[in-house]
């Protein structure tokens, strides 16, 4: 049933808005994982970041896909929380830690034991409009677990534009999507930081982007 | 049996589309097998996205009028979403966007009620004087008059002029002809398309003395003039078929499509060299975006419409 109804929602829905409300240019799209695991890493901007990406991701990978979001924002009230949980399939992590000795990035963890894909936003939260901001570390700890799983760095563009934070009405842009070189967390945290940072301003200077004030 | 909206001549002219389309795929497999020292690439996605246009083209012409004036909605749709995409805007002009966009589905629905005076001033007296207000709402200041020139030259070229080929469409058959507004939308469209490629054949061919090399460095006066007087003649063959002009009417509509189908062209080239992109968008492989491709058709829509519609109707 709720296979059915998240099938129905990105397949039908989401597809049809991304499509003919957004439409997408998606830049090396060979490079998408082929099947899990996997971590696709994006910057964030916008509600429709995920929407977009899991739209990228072929049918048959939508069951094992997971966005991983905040408890905190998602999880707030029962009907926004049956929502995200069933229908958009997140995979809930908490953003503060309450013992010292926790790991917020367990519930990733267990997921990528299990071959899931996880959609990661190492930002934290959608920052402002179309502005690019450092990574956090979470992704490096993560990677640096799994050093066996591709993450695939990939960079948004003009999602901020048609729906940005605090925004309800969408409004239409043809939106860039540039799918990087994926990276292995085998030579250490900082060095994945550096890489990874590297490799999404390489993606940004890909394409030309209209100026957004 | 699904019966049709337009008559057998247009049915013909179609045909003749795909037959055109037949000769170019073999002429470029021709070409790929005895130089196949050189790429082709490109010329393979053009010719592929012809056959795409085409194929979507004839389904939006032949059903009912309905169907093309939705077709040609959601061209001006696509277009305009291109052309906000790729120019400067202001963060506080979200909500004026989105104005700017419902002024789509209005425009066509004058012409769907075929409300002449409506659909002549809608765009030029009332969104025109409407964009500004919602932005002294907003309040934003700066970049205000640069903001208001930007989306109302986009909706007068992309939503405005492009609705001139639906109201063609819902023009009525006369006694002269009985193809009626569909006829008079394929010769237009057939032309301003076929001026495009002739124009760059001349000048590939002959291609010697530049016309205009600020705006468009490859553009000759040899690819125009060959364009010009290709077309010129195209429109006098197939005019008798589509449309119920005299030879005379129809030398002068060969060459108000083809020189003004050639300044739209400059006119879009211009506007991308003065963002710095190359191509509008990648919607359609090998022609870039959908601005690259009705770019001559913003400037021939509105001069072919109005020049028919003052000598017919």
């Amino acid at each position: 049933m709720n296979q059915l109804l998240r099938f129905i929602f990105y397949r039908v829905i989401v597809r049809l808005v991304v499509l003919v409300v957004l439409g997408l240019n998606v830049r090396h799209r060979q490079k998408l994982p082929e099947n899990g695991p996997a971590i696709l890493v994006a910057n964030h901007n916008s509600h429709l970041d995920t929407m977009v990406l899991m739209t990228l991701l072929p049918p048959r990978l939508l069951s094992i896909a997971q966005p991983v979001a905040a408890v905190d924002y998602f999880l707030r009230n029962p009907l926004l929380a049956w929502f995200a949980l069933k229908v958009v399939g997140i995979l809930p992590i908490k953003r503060e830690r309450e013992n010292r000795d926790d790991d917020p990035l367990l519930p990733c963890y267990e997921a990528l034991a299990k071959k899931q894909i996880l959609i990661f936003f190492p930002e934290g939260s959608r920052g402002e409009p179309e502005k690019l901001s450092d990574f956090k570390g979470g992704i490096a700890r993560l990677s640096e677990k799994f050093p066996e799983v591709p993450v695939i760095p990939i960079l948004l563009h003009g999602l901020g534009k048609a729906l940005p934070k605090g925004e309800l009405l969408p409004v239409p842009f043809f939106c860039d999507v540039f799918v990087g070189d994926a990276l292995f967390g085998t030579a250490g945290r900082t060095t994945f930081m550096r890489q990874l940072n590297q490799r999404m301003k390489q993606l940004a200077g890909e394409g030309t982007f209209a100026a957004w004030e | 049996m699904i019966s049709l909206s337009v008559g057998n001549n247009v049915l013909w002219s179609l045909g003749g589309v795909y037959a055109i389309l037949v000769i170019a795929s073999l002429i470029s497999l021709l070409l790929k097998k005895f130089r196949p020292e050189r790429s082709f690439t490109e010329l393979t996605q053009r010719i592929r996205s012809w056959w795409v246009m085409a194929t979507i083209f004839t389904v939006a012409m032949v059903f009912s009028r309905n169907v093309s004036l939705v077709f040609f909605g959601f061209v001006s749709f696509l277009a305009l979403k291109e052309y906000f995409s790729i120019i400067p805007t202001r963060r506080a002009d979200r909500c004026v966007l989105f104005w700017a966009y419902l002024a789509i589905p209005f425009q066509y629905s004058w012409v769907y009620q075929e409300s002449y005076g409506m659909f002549i001033i809608f765009i030029p007296v009332y969104i025109f004087l409407l964009l500004p207000l919602r932005m002294v709402i907003v309040g934003e200041t700066k970049n205000f008059l640069h903001a208001v020139g930007v989306i109302h030259w986009g909706l007068m070229t992309l939503v405005f002029s492009i609705s001139h080929l639906a109201y063609l469409i819902v023009l009525p058959a006369t006694e002269s002809s009985e193809t009626g507004g569909a006829g008079l939308v394929l010769f237009l469209v057939f032309l301003t398309q076929l001026n495009d490629v002739a124009q760059y054949v001349w000048g590939k061919m002959l291609g010697k003395h530049k016309i205009i090399p600020k705006v468009s460095p490859n553009k000759t006066w040899q690819g125009f003039i060959g364009g010009v007087a290709t077309t010129t003649l195209l429109s006098v063959l197939i005019s008798g078929l589509l449309t119920p002009m005299s030879i005379n009417m129809a030398i002068a509509a060969g060459l108000i499509i083809s020189i003004a189908g050639f300044i739209g062209d400059v006119t879009i080239s211009a506007l991308k060299r003065d963002i710095g992109v190359k191509d509008s968008g990648s919607l359609l492989p090998g022609h870039g975006g959908i601005l690259d491709r009705i770019d001559s058709l913003t400037y021939t829509a509105p001069l072919f419409f109005h020049f028919i519609y003052y000598f017919y109707y």
